[in-house]
């Protein structure tokens, strides 16, 4: 393909690093942030085996207990901050929506750049705090009055954590004006592929939720440095307030994570069951209402923080009424599977495994938005469980999913399927292994960001840690098998795949230019009989 | 050819215009987050608040909303001088509108610099000791609010600024609608009007409510 149309994204353009790193082409920043985003990952990985390293026996210690507050703190600033929520969009929404929109680049390419700067300058002043004041040990989520008194460098993380968000929101809004005004002729609304949507109604999550975080954090920091008392009781302010605009944001970023997730999903299970996905329009929709209701729900996390009765059986309610949208998409790809030729493929085995560990997450979810059981499981490992099954088990094994996906059309070679496969068994089984044992742990009452636990929680926490073994197994395989592709990889065809979605129309990688002629749309994003992929 | 990279930035005006209004919904989304404090502390402690804003110069107060209000109509005039092509008396508005963000902050200056005279600045003794809770919260907020607004202003101020030297390096006899800069003396309004109108918030919210 590449003779026919000339050279490839990476052959153009300026040579060297500054080719990169000043370069405004969305292909080149979504990997750009590919690289940088896995860098965090494995600092953040390392992290978390620390900590199960820690909790493998009771009273068993590698570090001290305020080390282990540092730890968590800095493992989940990593993973929240750097990981999920620049997450999909940040690589594949800016490697593929241009492609799949059938677009040149996205509206505002310098913007774009701009926000990969913002993020490695964000995440750069994040670790600058282990040479300066000292890493925070308040926990991804900055609680007040703590975060004021604490005397490790919290300013810095916060401030880190706001230059993120600001670049969080260049990005959302520079996939809301694209897919507003570069969609391809014909290409209308409807013939948009899902991923696209989950990338549309993220980026309004991004625009419309991370400001109110923005100020949050800087309310901390002004806090730390004027003692301004908004959220000190000594001179007069409310900690609850603190939390209440704290998770007016970062509930909805949640589903900043979890959409663009699920749009990739939307994209990998039509093209492995060579079937057009069944109910298009209410996946669609369901994004969006999971959007606008994922923003009323964000006192959940509060239950115990003291809040009247109402309002507390009013946030159980919507809780309740999120898991509505979310599970027409389970049933939606569920269908679309059914009577499909199913084709086996690692990004698929992927899909699968993410839309059981979502559902086990989700399920979880329930529990805890039940107001009697969330009591008793608040703040325990029941709650690690759940969210690592809903991040880790949905979006990263999405994110791992997409990226086996799409490997061959970024990078133009062909991974091995073989070790593919055997990495993802591994990471599947220690995943679960990992943190199934938590929930038990959790019921039981073991509390969560503690370094050491009483003994009767023994059994579930070492198991936990042998998984934990397991499934940096399977990642180093999934890495060594990718990392082997890029150079010995066969050469990958336009369309391994056989997608149905224009991005893979081009050659693989495409040219500067993305197409050759600019694609007319004609047919819908899942049509596999019209485009002659599966014999009507 | 060879595609040349940022050859395919193209100038597309409905686009520029929804992403600067994107951005604006984002500022007032993070104002949003203090003025949602200010709802909360003020139904909370009602009286206290009622009585720290005697404290402030309400005729500064009022000076300083005049000062604004005139730069946002010279804003608006800069705006229409380009858009018929008269770049000369744009820039003469757009170096008036920016005499007014200076003004503007030259009295909150004042007005700050007296506050903090009195030892009414957060985390001072002076408010610890003789004020109440709601009191101090009513100043926390005050310096918080009017503070993140003053940053806005000296950053539209610079903003502005820019524009102005795009406006003057415009090549005689070209038409401004053409290249861009149209849209970029609009969005860069857009701006200038947004600053204004927390500030038309924030004025009878700390100055009048007495
Ligand atoms: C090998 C992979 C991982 C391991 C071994 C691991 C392990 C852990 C452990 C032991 C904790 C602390 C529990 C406690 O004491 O409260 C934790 C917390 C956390 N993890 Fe992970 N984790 C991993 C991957 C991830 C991923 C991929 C994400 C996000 C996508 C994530 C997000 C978080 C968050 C947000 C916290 C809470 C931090 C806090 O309490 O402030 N983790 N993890």
């Amino acid at each position: 393909m590449t003779e026919e149309t000339g050279k490839s994204f990476y052959e153009t353009g300026r040579p060297g690093i500054r080719g990169w790193i000043f370069s405004t082409d969305h292909k080149r920043i979504g990997l750009l942030y590919l690289t940088s985003m896995l860098t965090f990952f494995t600092v953040g990985v390392c992290l978390g085996l620390t900590m199960r390293l820690q909790l493998m026996f009771p009273g068993h210690s590698i570090v001290p207990a305020h080390v282990y507050n540092s730890l968590y703190t800095l493992h989940g600033v990593i993973m929240i901050f750097l990981f999920v929520i620049p997450g999909l969009p940040a690589v594949f929404g800016n490697f593929m929506l241009p492609l799949m929109l059938g677009a040149e680049d996205v509206a505002f390419p310098r913007i774009n750049l701009l926000s990969w700067w913002l993020f490695v300058t964000g995440a750069g002043l994040a670790l600058l705090t282990i040479f300066f004041g000292g890493l925070p040990d308040t926990g991804w989520t900055f609680y007040a009055p703590y975060s004021i008194r604490s005397g490790q460098n919290v300013s810095l993380a916060v401030f880190a954590a706001f230059i993120l968000g600001f670049s969080s929101i260049l990005t959302g809004l520079n996939f809301v004006v694209t897919i507003h005004r570069l969609r391809a002729k014909g290409m209308g609304w409807f013939k948009m592929p899902l991923f696209a949507w989950g990338l549309y109604a993220t980026g309004w999550i991004q625009i419309l939720a991370t400001p109110v975080v923005g100020i949050t954090l800087l309310l901390i920091l002004v806090e730390r440095i004027f003692h301004i008392g908004l959220f000190d009781p000594t001179i007069g302010g409310d900690p609850v307030l603190y939390q209440h605009l704290f998770w007016i944001y970062s509930h909805p970023a949640v589903y900043i994570m979890i959409l663009p997730a699920m749009g990739a999903i939307s994209e990998i299970v039509p093209t492995f069951s060579r079937r057009t996905i069944f109910g298009y329009k209410m996946i669609a929709f369901s994004s969006m209402a999971i959007a606008i209701v994922g923003y009323l729900v964000w006192g959940h996390h509060m239950f115990t923080s003291g809040m009247s009765n109402t309002a507390r059986a009013v946030f159980s309610l919507l809780t309740f009424l999120v898991a509505i949208p979310t599970a027409v998409k389970v049933f939606n790809w569920l269908a679309t599977l059914y009577k499909g030729s199913i084709v086996l493929q690692t990004p698929l085995l992927f899909a699968l495994s993410f839309i059981f560990l979502f559902s086990i997450g989700g399920f979880t979810g329930l529990i805890q938005g039940a107001l009697s059981t969330d009591i008793h499981l608040h703040d325990t490992t029941f709650i690690v469980a759940h969210f690592h099954y809903t991040m880790f088990g949905g979006t990263g094994f999405a994110f791992f999913g997409a990226l086996h996906y799409w490997f061959p059309k970024m990078f133009g070679r062909m991974y091995k399927e073989k070790p593919a496969k055997l990495g993802w068994l591994l990471m599947f089984l220690g995943f679960n292994f990992l943190y199934f044992p938590l929930f038990i742990a959790g019921f039981m009452g073991q509390p969560r960001r503690y370094y050491d636990y009483l003994p009767k929680f023994a059994v579930p926490n070492l198991v936990s840690t042998i998984g934990s073994w397991i499934l940096v197994a399977g990642l180093i395989v999934l890495a060594v098998n990718l990392i082997r592709a890029l150079r010995f990889g066969e050469k990958a065809p336009a369309n391994p795949w056989k997608a149905a979605t224009l991005e893979w129309e081009t050659s693989s990688p495409p040219p500067l230019e993305n197409f050759v002629e600019p694609p007319v749309v004609t047919q819908g994003p899942y049509d596999f009989v019209g485009k002659g992929l599966v014999k009507g | 050819m060879e595609p040349v990279e940022g050859s395919h930035e193209h100038s597309d005006y409905i686009g520029a215009k929804i992403g600067m209004w994107l951005f604006l919904f984002t500022e007032v989304l993070l104002f949003g987050g203090l003025f949602l404090c200010y709802a909360v502390y003020r139904h909370r402690y009602a009286q206290d608040f009622h009585s720290a804003a005697h404290e402030l110069n309400a005729v500064l107060g009022c000076v300083n909303t005049l000062v604004l209000l005139t730069s946002s109509l010279t804003m608006a005039l800069a705006i229409s001088a380009l858009q018929k092509n008269r770049p000369g008396l744009s820039r003469f508005y757009l170096w008036a509108t920016i005499g007014c963000a200076v003004i503007f902050l030259g009295i909150k200056y004042v007005e700050w610099g007296a506050k903090i005279h009195h030892g009414i600045y957060p985390g001072s003794e002076h408010l610890m000791a003789n004020f109440n809770p709601g009191e101090r919260l009513f100043f926390g907020l005050y310096f918080s609010m009017t503070g993140l607004h003053g940053l806005h202003v000296i950053i539209g101020g610079i903003v502005l600024l820019c524009v102005e030297r795009i406006v003057a390096k415009l090549p005689r006899g070209e038409d401004p609608g053409e290249s861009g800069t149209v849209t970029i003396i609009e969005n860069a309004g857009l701006y200038w009007h947004l600053v204004d109108i927390i500030w038309v918030y924030l004025f009878p919210l700390y100055y009048l409510l007495t």
